[in-house]
């Protein structure tokens, strides 16, 4: 049916349209990029975690080095970031990979206004197939945003864990517990519901981080929208038609919306289900209502 | 080329004034410091005008959101929900195609096409939709002794709003808004990257440094560089804001002033 649309009108020419290979690209790329956050979110909270431990260690470098990562990450810009560790991971890679394999190579790795290192620490190596490159650039991406959002994270986390009551560790520790025993079974358990409005708050953040994996090199939507809306001639396309990048984008605009709405109603219930049962003012309130 | 040369050939050069090539090669630091200085006017800019628009705009909002008739309310929570539901960045890139397919229409919108006056307006819409939801939080916590007693002394309408809703709304407010105007600083980096053209390379501050970045192949210069600008501009935010804190405050000691501290969220 859509073999000539040139004959097509109105919904017909529409449907047709709507379904070709690209916009099946597009349809496929909302799916990387709640993928994207699908990984990203427990890589960041991984990291979050490790910073929140390390900044309460009782071993002192270690404290500072949480500390450290917490603080650098959460004063400086933010996409300032992005850009900065897509490339800095990059060529960290590859230098660490050239000074393991290419021991006998002796010209300087930064000449002038290139980076040059030998062709076997190539990240991914030149002749890897061009699946393996974007697979590539997209674990960079979610490496970079994980370690900007783990820092926020590790903030939350780590007032949440001064949150949760002394004398619920007290309690445990008279029972004989040890250190990690007391963080195990009471600090983590009971640190959930002083830490959710924050994460929440940064879930939320995320989601509308999500349009910047464009900067950083993935065909998200916000590259699809931009080619598919573009004006189209009849030369290059069977659909040519003018510049609708407004409504792409428009369409764009409802789907974060609807996404972080929907977010918004999760995590309220969430928190209800969380707040059972605890000794906060929610939890009280709640209480009194049953 | 010596740096004063160099300072004075590139200073202005954002704003088109000055040297029109880009430096090609053998980048000084010099230069990139320069260059990213001289981005750094439009972050300013973008900043200082949203930030003084969008504080009359979001207090008229929170009001709006506060308003018992469901003709004001509605309005102002869809503002509000739709510019902090959904990324910045979209926003930007929505509104610049929206202003292209008006300017195409009504030649009058031209000008909203350009960085200058289109990204503006979508911060400033942006920065009042953010900071009325601020407003109206404090809206909500004045207490409730405050307007009893303004009652009780018989002040209404606008005394009573003047008087003492809201110097209590901004006490209540200030220390987050002290945030949000950090935030709004770090979200002017945005503009350039998202459909609205730099003419003739006349970019901010993030547009340069990504620039030397891309020629030197080394982010290890710029980016840090960027990075001290705007530390140096959330200090000055944090100065400039705690000083109004103080006057806001001014009835209590100065111990026990609430204290702004910053507590950045990264990106919208």
């Amino acid at each position: 049916m859509c073999s000539d649309p040139e004959t097509l009108d109105g919904l017909a020419w529409l449907a047709c349209y709507l379904t070709t290979g690209k916009h099946l690209s597009l349809y496929w790329s909302f799916g990387t990029v709640l993928l994207l956050l699908a990984i990203t979110a427990p890589t960041a909270l991984l990291f979050g975690f490790g910073g929140a431990s390390a900044a309460r260690s009782r071993v002192a470098p270690l404290r500072w080095l949480g500390k450290g990562y917490i603080a650098i990450v959460r004063g400086v810009p933010d996409i300032a970031f992005f850009l900065f560790f897509v490339i800095a991971l990059d060529q960290g890679i590859e230098y660490l990979r050239h000074v393991t394999l290419c021991p006998d190579w002796d010209q300087p790795v930064r000449q002038g206004n290139d980076f040059v290192v030998c062709s076997a620490a190539k990240m991914p190596l030149g002749n890897a197939p061009q699946w393996l490159h974007e697979v590539y650039g997209a674990g960079l991406a979610v490496l970079t945003f994980a370690i900007v959002f783990g820092a926020f994270a590790a903030n939350v986390l780590y007032g949440a864990m001064r949150a949760v009551p002394r004398a619920q560790l007290e309690t445990a520790e008279a029972y004989g517990m040890t250190r990690a025993q007391v963080t195990r079974r009471v600090l983590i358990p009971q640190m959930w519901v002083y830490a959710l409005p924050g994460l929440s708050n940064l879930w939320m953040v995320l989601i509308k981080a999500t349009p910047l994996l464009f900067l950083l090199g993935v065909e998200d939507i916000v590259y699809w929208a931009r080619e598919l809306g573009g004006t189209k001639t009849a030369r290059f396309t069977d659909y040519p038609h003018g510049d609708w990048r407004v409504w792409y984008f428009g369409v764009l605009l409802v789907f974060y919306l609807c996404f972080t709405k929907v977010s918004e109603m999760v995590l309220s219930r969430l928190m209800a289900r969380l707040t059972y049962g605890q000794a906060t003012s929610g939890g009280e309130a709640q209480r009194k209502a049953a | 080329m010596s740096c004063a040369q160099t300072i004075a050939d590139y200073a202005f050069r954002s704003l088109g004034y000055g040297e029109r090539l880009l430096p090609r090669s053998d980048f000084t630091l010099c230069q990139q410091v320069t260059l990213i200085g001289s981005g750094m006017i439009w972050n300013v800019y973008f900043g200082v005008l949203a930030l003084l628009a969008g504080f009359c705009l979001a207090t008229v909002l929170a009001l709006g959101k506060a308003s018992p008739a469901a003709l004001l309310r509605k309005p102002a929570e869809w503002f509000i929900f739709v510019f902090r539901g959904s990324p910045l960045f979209i926003q930007f890139f929505f509104a610049y195609f929206a202003f292209q397919a008006l300017a195409s229409e009504a030649a009058a919108f031209g000008a909203l096409t350009s960085a200058a006056y289109g990204a503006l307006l979508v911060l400033f819409f942006n920065t009042s939709a953010y900071s009325a939801e601020i407003f109206y939080g404090a809206l909500q916590s004045i207490p409730k002794g405050d307007t009893e007693a303004a009652d009780a002394y018989g002040l209404t309408g606008w005394a009573r709003f003047r008087r003492v809703v809201w110097p209590t709304m901004l006490r209540l407010a200030w220390p987050a808004y002290t945030n949000e105007a950090i935030f709004l600083f770090h979200a002017t980096t945005l503009v350039f990257f998202s459909g609205f053209p730099a003419i003739q390379q006349r970019g901010d501050a993030l547009y340069y440094a990504s620039y030397f970045a891309d020629k030197t192949f080394n982010p290890f210069v710029p980016y840090p560089i960027l990075a001290l600008y705007f530390i140096g501009v959330s200090l000055s935010i944090i100065a400039v804001f705690g000083f109004v804190n103080a006057r806001l405050n001014r009835h209590l000691s100065p111990g026990a002033r609430p204290r702004l501290r910053y507590r950045p969220q990264l990106l919208r």
